[in-house]
């Protein structure tokens, strides 16, 4: 297993340098010097020399690449243009955010994915059947940020006064403020450093930061304004993830094993749990991991309109301000995690199925 | 030699008869494609006769020419209810003061030409890479196949992002990033497909008769691996509306003054609390397209290959 895992981070290894020569060249590709694409149009021949020198412009492309390549595995993604701080540290102050709200929507669409599937799957061709795949239907098609922007207007504007309100924009509603745990232990961390950086990425966690402290106001504020944009973001991934283990369910429920054991007598709840639904389960995992792709690409969509200040408002934010520093590093940290969560995927197989052998 | 010429004609019958026939009675027998065929002719003639549906030239500013029409006024239809002196705006007037009926009749025709160029560039694309890596192997193989693993660890509506924030925002530029990051996708299928079909006897005996690789993999081999190519496409019609929706919501697609329901969606983005009918139809309009993909898409597999699976 440990060979195996070491093997497969090897093989991912090929890949990441790919992704990384990509969007090398993409930012290469911008029309124009990069000293005028950053600095603007009025850089100076003087101030443009500094700065190619500087960030090693004036260097053979090979020696370019090898110095980003280096920046980047030491965790230096340069700095944004816009805010002129570096880009690591606005990553780690943004990521809590988009962390949060993706896993919240993938919890959604994984725990009324299945069970709508599986139920879809044993009432083949019911009502329910047909109106989940309907609704599946309905859901693969659906813009993200429509929905976002129709559950906006209906929660917030045409519920209001009503017990149903949800708020439309921000993390928690003005006044209140999430204390950071390590502030509430009364912990004395240094400004800047690496240490700060990580307490404060966990501490920008709400959900997490106020359930461990135990601050249940915040945690509920933080709550009601993750429910709008995690079920606008969940729609698509939950779709997909019901008509795939609908699909998985129905082709595992014509094995003979299944008959074999109805045939002994074991109630029908046990065998389409424990023999149908465990061996369904592999496609339905591959699925899901690839859904986080869909789900970072859908937090561009969704944080942009809910106010979040997540990754993928900054993201947004970056690509009309063109602040390319920004854009590439996030495209690449965003691929990396979508290359390591697929990952993680490709080895829970063995515990879903002992069957497979990793060899 | 008579019994030879028999054969051939009862051949010809027959292919005619399997092939086309056979996947056409299919999928009309399956009620998810029938719908989704219902769906894309509504659209297609909606597409078609646009200037005849559309009361309004699209890009038009209505301002001058009625009166009493104001920015983002709301629907006004003659049936339920609307005074008959104001004139019928079934959609409502959007935030530049054009009619926002006429400019969702016009989207159709733009986001239907979306769909249909940027999958025919990524199947024509996908195609030479996948059947050049297919039908060539080893380390040809490698090469295409590892490049083509890059682009898709990339989340792909993320990656078209970043293509075109470096090309710059455009209906163009956006239906090429899109292209691109759906080249892989067809290029798998078709490598696969390649894969199983080159092992075929028919091409085999191809080969012992002298055919040149280009003509066997032209005339045998590429006409065998078009059925699941179709399915993947249709499928990826529904995938590049919506995405290069996305695009144009962000500002990087269609520019306005286009009539584009994406860009339509994105200009009034603000007003949802104001004006949710400027929001609501070119949303729906988008679903209604996408849906019609997908639905024709699932039936077409279905159809075509059982055994891919039953989403439906």
């Amino acid at each position: 297993m440990i060979q195996y895992t070491i093997r497969r981070l090897l093989m991912a290894i090929p890949v990441l340098l790919g992704i990384l020569i990509v969007t090398f060249a993409l930012a290469r590709m911008i029309p124009g010097e990069p000293c005028k694409a950053m600095l603007g149009e009025k850089a100076t021949v003087e101030v443009c020399e500094r700065f190619n020198e500087r960030y090693g412009f004036n260097k053979p492309i090979t020696t370019q690449f090898f110095i980003y390549m280096s920046n980047i595995l030491k965790g230096d993604f340069g700095n944004s243009i816009r805010f002129s701080r570096p880009v690591t540290i606005i990553l780690i102050e943004r990521l809590p955010m988009t962390i949060e709200l993706g896993t919240i929507a993938l919890f959604i669409a994984i725990l009324i994915g299945i069970p709508a599937g599986v139920l879809s799957a044993v009432k083949r061709n019911s009502f329910i059947d047909v109106i989940n795949m309907i609704g599946a239907n309905i859901g693969v098609s659906m813009p993200v940020y429509w929905l976002g922007l129709m559950l906006a207007y209906i929660f917030a504007l045409v519920l209001k006064d009503t017990p149903f309100w949800l708020p439309p924009t921000g993390r928690l509603t003005a006044g209140l403020v999430s204390i950071p745990f390590y502030e509430v232990w009364g912990w004395t961390i240094a400004k800047e450093t690496i240490r700060y950086h990580l307490v404060e990425f966990f501490a920008n966690i709400y959900i997490f930061n106020s359930l461990i402290t135990g601050d249940w106001k915040i945690l509920v504020d933080a709550i009601k304004h993750l429910i709008l944009p995690s079920v606008a973001l969940s729609t698509i991934p939950l779709a997909i993830i019901a008509r795939m283990t609908r699909s998985s369910m129905l082709e595992v429920m014509k094995q003979d094993y299944i008959r074999t054991a109805r045939a002994k007598g074991l109630r029908k709840n046990t065998v389409i749990l424990k023999h149908a639904f465990r061996n369904a389960l592999l496609p339905i995992i591959t699925i899901i991991g690839l859904q986080v792709g869909t789900i970072f690409a859908g937090a561009v969509l969704t944080e942009s309109i809910f106010g979040l200040a997540g990754v993928g408002r900054i993201l947004f934010e970056a690509i009309t301000a063109r602040d390319y520093p920004i854009i590439q590093a996030f495209t690449v940290v965003i691929a990396m995690g979508y290359v390591f969560i697929n990952l993680v995927v490709d080895l829970s197989y063995v515990f879903i199925d002992p069957r497979i052998r990793l060899e | 030699m008579a019994p030879v010429t028999l054969s051939t004609d009862k051949h010809k019958d027959y292919r005619s008869n399997s092939l086309w026939r056979l996947t056409l009675r299919r999928i009309s027998r399956q009620s998810s494609a029938r719908v989704g065929m219902v769906i894309l002719g509504f659209l297609i003639l909606v597409a078609v006769f646009a200037n005849v549906i559309a009361p309004y030239d699209p890009e038009q500013v209505l301002i001058g020419l009625e009166d009493g029409v104001k920015k983002r006024s709301d629907p006004c239809i003659h049936l339920l209810g609307c005074p008959k002196d104001q004139a019928q705006h079934i959609m409502g007037i959007d935030g530049n003061v054009r009619d926002q009926f006429s400019r969702v009749v016009f989207g159709s025709r733009i986001s239907l030409m979306i769909g249909f160029t940027t999958i025919s560039f990524a199947i024509i694309i996908g195609t030479i890479l996948g059947a050049i890596s297919g039908y060539a192997g080893g380390a040809i193989d490698n090469i295409i196949m590892r490049i083509l693993d890059v682009l898709m660890a990339f989340p792909s509506l993320l990656l078209a992002i970043t293509i075109v924030s470096v090309l710059g925002p455009g209906l163009q530029n956006a239906l090429l990033a899109i292209a691109i990051v759906t080249i892989p996708v067809y290029a798998r299928v078709v490598r696969a497909s390649v894969l199983s079909i080159k092992e075929m006897p028919y091409v085999a005996a191809s080969r012992a008769l002298g055919g040149s690789p280009l003509h066997i993999l032209i005339s045998r081999v590429l006409p065998n691996a078009i059925p699941p190519l179709i399915v993947t496409g249709t499928l990826g019609i529904g995938t590049a509306i919506l995405d290069a929706a996305a695009l144009s919501f962000l500002g990087l697609g269609a520019q306005p003054p286009m009539s584009e329901w994406g860009t339509m969606l994105g200009s009034e983005r603000n007003q949802v609390f104001t004006a949710p009918h400027l929001v609501f139809f070119p949303g729906i309009a988008i679903m209604l397209t996408v849906l019609a993909f997908n639905l024709l898409g699932d039936g077409l597999r279905d159809a075509i290959d059982p055994r891919l699976g039953q989403a439906n």
